[in-house]
């Protein structure tokens, strides 16, 4: 069992829990994810690792209740606990792999999505401890969907707020934000890193593309097992076939088709693909759609 | 009765079992087994034995069972197998242990997976257990993966003493027996289950939730948390595609995902949380056991089930009895096709599968008569689901992160036939990790070669 230390609500939707889980404290690094199963009839959650604490072996983990097995987990409370939490795993982000020397040559510019800002803090934060600055920017639809940005502004030399409805910081979306730095403010990027919903990775490297800054995303697709046995959470990636969990999660961005990603996407997760199951099973249809895979 | 003709055993009605998945054989009564104990001939050389890839003596345990004193029977077969219930289920005996058997050369050989399962079950009805050592050499060894060769690997380890630990990457252990083979042919809660206390019973501690490469390494299992040697049977979990069109369609799966969700996740029950799209218009794409099971999974889950296979019958690589339950069901064989492409719908969704004819030409390296596609001959089975069952390679994980492991070209890990060694000093490996997809009772046989590698390394040969 895997106890659950701390629970915050971060924004309406998205939670932040801290679990007691040694080994994968012992072992992960930013980029990585964890899989976690509430109850023994619960499905197996893949999640981005947000933050850890080595010595006490904790690990940070933050979701946004978007279905059934979700809305659960957000329903534990501290001090209850997880009956499976196994990671870490997928692989750590490239920059981990990188030297301080090539990170310090680096500028690199993250760019968070909604619930995407948790996977990005830890990257910035393991930069900052290396003494390498970044700048980061929290997009969401609204002011109360911007999550973690006290904790970002400690680690980011910049965090830039961007809403949709221009209730918080720039008013656009963070594409608008991109180009008004590159364009208005004349910064210079050699690395992007982008973290959010599908659709606004795909925007992003079509932009980045255009200006020409080699972007990564992560991809967080369906997925069963999470250690490279089902293959549900293939990919297309630069024409080949990926799996999100062992060669990933972590891609370059401008050669991932994320049309086909969020046409897989819609199999369990959207209310249109419940509905195509339907059509296709019928009333006598016996899987469970109702829930959903994060 | 005729002693050319083996007993025969009760099975489900096909038609009834199609809607269910309840076990399909349903094994033999105390009677039955006893006559067909009867029809060993206790050859003075029995060869059944050579045949057998953990090489339980057959002929004493038959005895037993004609003698009546099962109790007897179950402690032979436990000195040799660590999973009888299993074995006597799902083991290819046609071609192992009964395929030698001399009463095989005039009729019926004398059906020892049936009466080894009658065994395994009595035991189990009956509250036996094997029985733990009687003491401890203080040596502890790790054992990655809880599957067929690591449970037979740990039970031997624990039988003779050692302080064995499993690590496994689900959260439940079994390996293949509880992801990949279906409820029908092998009941998780009532056979896989009661095998694992057993394996446990022994004094094997069992670690979920581990992934190894990940959550910690080989060499730190070895230098921080002290184990003296490790066992890597962490199986072959990678699945294979074929790269045509439309593979990534909604709808395509791997047969690994449809069975984990059916079998691990039991998403066929509504009171478990994980979604399945099981099918109405099911195409299964191979010919071996694993293809059968997705298939009867499917058939279970309600679909109309083609299997679709690019050789003839003969070359069908699953079992004789699993094609011909498999048939008897109700599943579709188109043999002699390939798939060229899925042909989707404008959302992403699977529509049907193109195939083309292929007939045989002469025999390719494996000895089978290779298909050559028949030009022109491009047809659709009308499908909303595809499920991939190509075979599954190792998943690199754990040798991409072990200093010293060598694979070969496959990507198997490179052990000695003979002790599981591996290029690694006291780093042992066994299964499908190793060979490749194969069956559980290799992977035994392979967990028990490596068991005694591991007690000569440890200088425990002696007992």
């Amino acid at each position: 069992m895997y106890r659950i230390t701390k629970k915050e609500r971060l924004a309406d939707n998205i939670y932040l829990m801290d679990v007691m889980a040694k080994r994968v404290a012992k072992s992960c690094y930013p980029g990585q994810f964890v899989i976690v199963r509430i109850d023994e009839k619960g499905e197996r959650i893949p999640l981005t690792i947000c933050d850890y604490n080595r010595e006490e072996g904790r690990v940070t983990i933050a979701f946004q209740t978007v279905g059934a097995s979700t809305k659960m987990m957000a329903e534990y409370k501290e001090g209850d606990s997880f009956l499976d939490f196994a990671g870490p795993l997928g692989r750590p982000s490239e920059l981990i792999a990188m030297s301080e020397e090539e990170l310090k040559r680096k500028k690199i510019l993250f760019v968070a999505g909604g619930v995407g800002t948790a996977p990005v803090y830890p990257q910035i934060k393991w930069l900052k401890e290396r003494g390498i600055e970044t700048d980061c920017i929290i997009g969401a639809r609204s002011s109360n969907l911007i999550i973690l940005e006290e904790k970002m502004r400690k680690v980011a030399a910049n965090v830039y707020i961007t809403t949709d409805d221009g209730s918080k910081g720039f008013k656009g979306n963070v594409n608008d934000k991109i180009k008004d730095l590159i364009d208005r403010e004349h910064k210079t990027y050699d690395l992007v890193v982008a973290i959010g919903p599908l659709v606004m990775m795909k925007f992003v490297t079509i932009l980045t593309k255009a200006y020409g800054i080699k972007t990564i995303v992560s991809m967080n697709p369906i997925m069963v097992d999470g250690t490279g046995m089902c293959g549900a959470c293939r990919l297309s990636v630069g024409g080949t076939i990926k799996f999100a969990c062992v060669d990933g999660p972590e891609f370059d961005g401008h050669l991932v088709d994320f049309d086909q990603a969020m046409k897989r996407q819609q199999m369990y997760k959207t209310a249109e693909g419940r509905a195509k199951i339907r059509t296709i099973e019928g009333p006598d249809h016996k899987g469970c759609c109702g829930s959903d895979n994060g | 009765m005729d002693m050319l003709k083996k007993v025969p055993v009760k099975e489900q009605d096909a038609k009834e079992r199609a809607t269910n998945f309840k076990e399909v054989c349903l094994g033999y009564g105390e009677e039955e087994a006893v006559l067909e104990a009867s029809r060993c001939l206790k050859c003075k050389n029995p060869r059944c034995q050579t045949g057998c890839p953990v090489s339980i003596d057959i002929p004493a345990f038959v005895k037993e069972v004609e003698r009546r004193d099962f109790k007897e029977a179950y402690k032979v077969i436990s000195k040799y197998s660590a999973l009888p219930a299993v074995c006597g289920r799902v083991c290819p005996q046609e071609t192992q242990c009964e395929a030698k058997c001399i009463r095989g050369i005039k009729g019926d050989p004398v059906s020892i997976g049936k009466l080894e399962r009658f065994v395994a079950d009595w035991a189990m009805e009956h509250g036996i257990h094997p029985e733990p050592p009687k003491y401890k050499n203080g040596k502890r060894v790790a054992i990655i993966g809880s599957g067929p060769s690591g449970l037979t690997c740990a039970g031997d380890l624990a039988r003779d003493g050692f302080d064995v630990t499993i690590f496994e990457a689900l959260h439940e252990p079994g390996g293949v027996l509880v992801y990949g083979i279906p409820e029908f042919r092998l009941p998780k809660e009532r056979v896989v289950h009661h095998e694992i206390e057993n394996v446990k019973a022994l004094g094997v501690k069992i670690e979920t939730n581990v992934v190894v490469g990940k959550s910690v390494t080989v060499d730190e299992l070895l230098t921080e948390e002290g184990f003296d040697a490790v066992f890597i049977g962490s199986g072959a979990g990678l699945p294979k595609f074929m790269g045509i069109p439309g593979e990534n369609a909604n709808g395509v799966f791997s047969a690994n995902e449809y069975l984990t969700r059916s079998n691990l996740m039991k998403a066929f029950d509504d009171s478990y949380d994980t979604p399945m799209i099981a099918g109405k218009n099911v195409a299964v794409v191979g010919g071996g056991n694993v293809a059968m099971d997705a298939a009867r999974t499917a058939l279970r889950l309600g679909a109309n089930v083609h299997i679709v296979y690019r050789r003839s019958e003969k070359e069908l690589p699953a079992r004789a009895e699993e094609v011909h339950h498999a048939k008897e069901e109700g599943i579709v064989f188109d043999l002699l096709t390939n798939p060229v492409q899925i042909v989707t719908d404008e959302d992403g969704w699977v529509k049907g599968l193109e195939c083309v004819r292929m007939e045989l030409g002469e025999p390719d390296a494996s000895g089978r008569r290779r298909p050559t596609v028949i030009l022109g001959s491009n047809f659709t089975i009308e499908a909303d689901t595809v499920i991939m069952a190509l075979g599954t390679s190792p998943n690199p994980l754990i040798a991409s992160t072990t200093e010293g492991l060598e694979v070969n070209s496959h990507g198997c890990i490179i052990a000695k036939e003979a002790d599981g060694a591996t290029t690694k000093k006291g780093v042992y490996a066994g299964g499908d990790a190793v060979t490749g997809a194969a069956t559980v009772i290799l992977a035994m046989g392979a967990g028990k070669a490596a068991a005694r590698g591991i007690k000569e390394y440890l200088g425990e040969t002696h007992i």
